[in-house]
């Protein structure tokens, strides 16, 4: 393991230098909320901040992102063939992203790098990204990465991970992609690494989270006797079907494909869409197999909690950030959710959600 | 790294009106470029994105054959937006073929094998690709029955194959309609669920049914396939649900912890025994 030291005095110079080969992103202020976004010239990430309103994930997968470009003029040999748009942008890296969010994108690749089909847009943004982790000595209250699959020090799905020690960050460099990366940002001070003193810090932080789900006896559930518990029309009751959710959610990966045209051009674009919305399922016959609120919800909650750990074997589509709990505004509770599914058929399991 | 979200381009080549209410018609289509037909190998039971530029993409079952070279057919009924433009397009036009996407029905499986095919309405599209491909390998089929309805005599599609098929003497055809007012209508009259019972043979291990249709023929025809004793491993179905992507990626058309558009649209009646009723 390599570690490097950057002073805090460096830090912005060193982003500064990194911009020329990269473009970044990081936590910013953007009106009242704090959101992970492209970084402008001279802008420093602002690493105090523990979660942004909206996740990083469009860093790889943007709300919106043009697939295609087309032209519909008789007069063009091309017309009606879909081309894919140039791109020449540079490299991204995330600056001071969370280890929750970093881990969400290994859950996501699942879904987007099968065994049959590779998604093109997603994996290569994927590619092209390095994941400059910041460690989170104080985790919010809503916090309950421990018990869903990560942790406040996890490494899975990082490159260079910063722990604050007060005047300076000490970087634990995971991968050659973040070794390049320091590189490019003239940070070179290799030190030994401080094991001892980072466990202690990764110790404390832990014993910050205090939330936790259970999630142990999801993958022996029967799909169907869970699916339809008693429990989910008290679970989607307050449910007023908004799809904040899923669009801060880390995890979430739905999106619609359109067309929009101007004149005789246009794009043929996908952008993120929502389980919550009835339109989600809506059949040209009219008929929707998801019609219902409380079929959207219990969708939500089955896929990230069950079809997601029948599918893969490999634990939750959740990465305990908490964004949904600190902004659903009924105050519906994935923790609850999550403990009420994981006792579902035990002898006194609690029915209230 | 192939984009499997790009549509090869085609050429609409010949439309045909199937059915009385014009509200089916069948596309032919060829490939621009000769390598993509080659790409698009595909088994009976799979479908396909039709790509319109500046509309959309629909996934729309192909109602050709993998032994029919050299073209594609896609029947589409005029329900949305990109079907209903697609139904003003003329021949000649250029659009695109997505595809072929997901599973098939199981042919290894049913070589050998006896074969009931029962349809109703406009989902008989991939049955007819079935059919046709059965007929071409008719020598590694044991019997195959046909059951086909339509609400009346005009509404059925492919009618000058369906009056060749009744011809022939290595296929059994059971074409009916809810009703006829055609005096020289010459086939079945009554529902789905009674053809089967009045025709469909016994049920055995080597005997296998294919249904597609709308929900209301299948909730009915498969009290009579239970009557019958066939068993739920033995029952094929095609799903149908919203779809963009095809591919499993973008979660519209999820079934429980399955996707229509990757891990189907074909199933057992006996794995969907086991998903919710979410389609």
């Amino acid at each position: 393991m390599k570690c490097i030291k950057i002073d805090k005095k460096q830090w912005a110079g060193g982003l500064e230098t990194a911009a020329s080969t990269y473009r970044l992103f990081g936590p910013v202020k953007s009106g009242e909320v704090y959101e992970f976004a492209a970084l402008a010239p001279g802008r420093e990430p602002d690493m105090a901040v523990q979660n942004t309103r909206t996740s990083p994930r469009s860093v790889v997968y943007p709300q919106a992102e043009v697939m295609f470009e087309y032209t519909t003029d008789e007069n063009d040999p091309d017309a009606h063939v879909m081309k894919e748009p140039e791109t020449d942008e540079k490299p991204r890296a995330a600056i001071g992203i969370r280890p929750c969010d970093a881990y969400s994108f290994v859950l996501v690749r699942r879904n987007f790098d099968s065994a049959e089909h590779q998604d093109v847009y997603w994996l290569r943004n994927y590619e092209e990204t390095t994941f400059i982790g910041q460690a989170c000595h104080n985790p919010c209250s809503t916090c309950f990465c421990t018990t869903a699959g990560c942790g406040p020090f996890h490494e899975a799905g990082l490159d260079v991970l910063l722990a604050d020690a007060g005047d300076h960050y000490v970087a634990r460099v995971l991968t050659d992609k973040g070794e390049t990366f320091m590189k490019a940002a003239g940070w070179d001070a290799g030190i030994d690494c401080p094991d001892q003193e980072w466990e202690g810090w990764k110790t404390a932080a832990q014993e910050k989270i205090v939330s936790e789900v259970a999630t142990d006896r999801l993958a022996n559930i029967d799909t169907l006797a869970l699916h339809d518990a008693g429990f989910w029309d008290d679970a989607a009751f307050s449910c007023i079907n908004c799809g904040t959710c899923t669009y801060l959610c880390p995890t979430c990966w739905c999106f619609d494909i359109q067309d929009e045209n101007k004149g005789r051009k246009g794009i043929r674009y996908r952008c993120w869409d929502s389980c919550m919305f009835p339109l989600f399922t809506l059949h040209g016959s009219g008929h929707n197999p998801r019609g219902d609120k409380t079929q959207r919800v219990r969708q939500r909650f089955m896929h990230k909690l069950k079809y997601y750990v029948d599918r893969y074997e490999n634990g939750i589509q959740c990465v305990g950030c908490g964004r949904c709990v600190q902004h659903c505004p009924v105050n519906i509770d994935i923790r609850n959710v999550c403990n009420l599914m994981n006792s579902f058929g035990e002898a006194e399991s609690c029915s209230v959600a | 790294m192939q984009n499997p979200y790009y549509p090869y381009p085609v050429r609409i080549d010949d439309i045909v009106v199937e059915t009385e209410d014009k509200n089916l018609k069948t596309f032919k289509f060829s490939f621009l470029n000769p390598e993509d037909e080659e790409k698009f190998a595909y088994w009976p039971g799979q479908f396909a994105e039709l790509s319109i530029a500046g509309l959309g993409e629909i996934p729309i079952g192909i109602a050709s054959s993998p032994t029919e070279k050299g073209f594609v057919k896609f029947t589409v009924n005029k329900v949305g937006k990109v079907t209903t433009h697609l139904h003003k397009m003329k021949v000649g036009d250029i659009m695109g073929i997505r595809g072929p996407l997901g599973n098939w029905y199981p042919w290894e499986t049913l070589e050998g094998k006896n074969v009931v095919i029962i349809g109703g309405g406009f989902a008989f599209t991939t049955l007819r690709s079935s059919i046709a491909y059965m007929l071409e390998n008719r020598d590694k089929f044991g019997e195959i029955h046909v059951i086909y309805g339509a609400r009346s005599p005009g509404m059925l599609l492919y009618r000058e194959e369906l009056a060749e098929w009744e011809k022939r003497d290595d296929l059994n055809m059971h074409i009916t309609v809810d009703a006829a007012d055609d005096p020289d209508w010459k086939y079945n009259v009554g529902f789905v669920p009674a053809i089967t019972d009045e025709k469909a043979p016994e049920a055995d291990e080597n005997t296998y049914a294919i249904i597609c249709g709308p929900p209301i023929m299948i909730k009915f025809t498969q009290p009579v396939l239970d009557a019958r004793g066939y068993a739920h491993d033995h029952i094929i179905m095609s799903l149908e649900n919203r779809m963009k992507c095809g591919i499993g990626m973008c979660s519209h058309c999820n079934v429980g912890p399955v996707f229509v558009c990757k891990d189907g649209p074909v199933f057992t009646l006996d794995r969907l025994n086991q998903l919710p009723k979410e389609y």
